[in-house]
């Protein structure tokens, strides 16, 4: 058995920096589908909103799990053969996609529909209206359900060790399997998920102050 | 346009809710200067009518022009010419919370009448001076009192320049000292010989302020007539009631 040592902590420190990575990813490719998503929740159009609605349906009704094997296993079959960094940030980005699609439908339906009347009868046209009037109200009420959903993000990117992508609790893993100190190693796995999240979960409430702030 | 000439037109105007018909065949006209009071109890139809005149609910039958242009369908080139012509003031205000007194005022400037930035922001300096608040130009919606926050938003549809504005309720929401405030305000803009059609509880302005005074009943015009003569002399027995509770 091997002695744990300071390489082993530097190694899960920089196994995380794939934590971060692929949250980052997960959150990029989630925001820019998702954003459209929440937007056609919200159409007039019954087959946009159809269309949207049972996207979100399905991915929330399937494991995050399922979707990884499908694109990394499924699609290997099907002689798609992914990196499993391309995989999982694929995986997450469809996973993501769907839930902050449905949080950002609901933070915009939040903005009263009098914003709606009043800037339509300054004669806004839709598009001015969601830039200038509703979406600048939305993205307040928004904003701490979407980092609640971002550290749900960073801490179930740990699924992708399915993938053979090696992330923080993967290496944890890794470290663990060749010096069996398992409550050491995890504890400080989980210290390091910690680091990530808490931040996060600081910036959201500066944020939500700061918002409060200036209105 | 001359004066005298109708700048409103409601021809009946017919408007359902599912099986509840609100408004069942609701016709006048205003002319221009003219001030308008709707009068009548709750559910009486008076705010929906108003709703159909802003093009905020449509109507299920008749019709309403305004300045000789249909209400139109949204999106449309008389939907245009109507946010043109009409200015809305709502019951809750309805400023927009994230964004300046004077930022509330020159967006529609900026963005609809494609003015310049400070073109709109003279134009905003200006309106707020109409309306007594020219010290509350950088302030944010909730830093203002009620009857403030009503003041700049008669001032921020005033801006545009409307032919008619319509006032739903305006100071259904504010206590009786803001009321004044806001009812001093209305009252300067129709001496100015401003258009107006005004939903309102506050009999003591319809009878001073107004013009013609409409009397609204199970969703049809029960009474209208020059405010004097229907005040003193009021042909049903809904309007005396009505009068009677008010006082």
């Amino acid at each position: 058995m091997i002695q744990l040592s300071f390489a082993h902590v530097v190694y899960l420190v920089e196994a995380a920096r794939w934590t971060v990575l692929l949250s980052l990813i997960a959150f990029a490719g989630g925001a820019l589908v998702g954003l459209p998503l929440a937007l056609m929740r919200v159409s007039r159009s019954k087959l946009l909103r159809g269309l949207a609605s049972a996207y979100i349906q399905i991915v929330q009704g399937t494991p995050l799990l399922i979707v990884l094997f499908l694109s990394y296993f499924g699609l290997g079959i099907m002689g798609y053969k992914l990196d499993p960094l391309v995989a999982a940030g694929l995986s997450f980005t469809v996973y993501a996609a769907a839930f902050l699609g449905e949080i950002w439908r609901g933070c915009i339906e939040a903005v009263p529909k009098t914003q709606w009347e009043a800037s339509d009868c300054l004669g806004l046209n839709p598009v001015q209206q969601y830039a200038y009037v509703i979406l600048p109200q939305a993205v307040r009420i928004a904003t701490p359900p979407t980092v609640g959903f971002m550290v749900q993000i960073v801490k179930n990117t740990s699924l992708a060790s399915v993938i053979g992508f090696v992330e923080l609790a993967r290496a944890g893993q890794i470290v663990n399997n060749s010096t069996f100190e398992p409550f050491v190693i995890f504890a400080v796995v989980g210290v390091i998920y910690f680091a990530i999240c808490y931040p996060l979960s600081v910036a959201s409430r500066h944020l939500e102050r700061k918002a409060n702030a200036g209105r | 346009m001359p004066a005298g000439e109708a700048v409103v037109c409601i021809r009946d105007v017919v408007k359902e809710f599912g099986p509840l018909r609100v408004l069942d065949g609701v016709g006048f006209e205003v002319t221009r200067g003219q001030t308008v009071a709707v009068v009548g109890r709750s559910g009486s139809g008076k705010s929906t009518l108003l709703r159909c005149i802003a093009g905020l609910e449509t109507i299920q039958g008749g019709d309403i022009e305004v300045c000789g242009h249909p209400v139109g369908r949204p999106g449309s080139a008389a939907r245009a010419q109507l946010r043109r012509d009409v200015g809305m003031v709502f019951q809750s205000y309805n400023l927009f919370p994230h964004l300046t007194v004077e930022r509330n005022i020159t967006l529609a400037l900026t963005l609809v009448k494609k003015q310049s930035r400070e073109e709109a922001k003279g134009r905003a300096a200006e309106v707020l001076g109409l309306v007594g608040l020219t010290d509350k130009i950088g302030a944010y919606p909730e830093q203002l009192s009620g009857g403030q926050q009503q003041r700049v938003a008669i001032a921020r549809s005033l801006a545009l320049q409307p032919q008619v504005m319509l006032f739903d309720e305006v100071t259904s929401a504010l206590d009786p000292e803001l009321t004044a405030e806001v009812l001093g305000v209305m009252e300067s803009l129709a001496q100015r010989g401003m258009t107006m059609i005004s939903v309102t509880h506050e009999m003591g302005f319809a009878r001073r302020v107004a013009d013609l005074v409409v009397f609204m009943h199970k969703g049809k015009v029960w009474e209208i007539g020059p405010t004097q003569e229907l005040f003193a002399n009021p042909r049903t027995a809904e309007f005396r009631q009505f009068v009677g509770s008010e006082l």
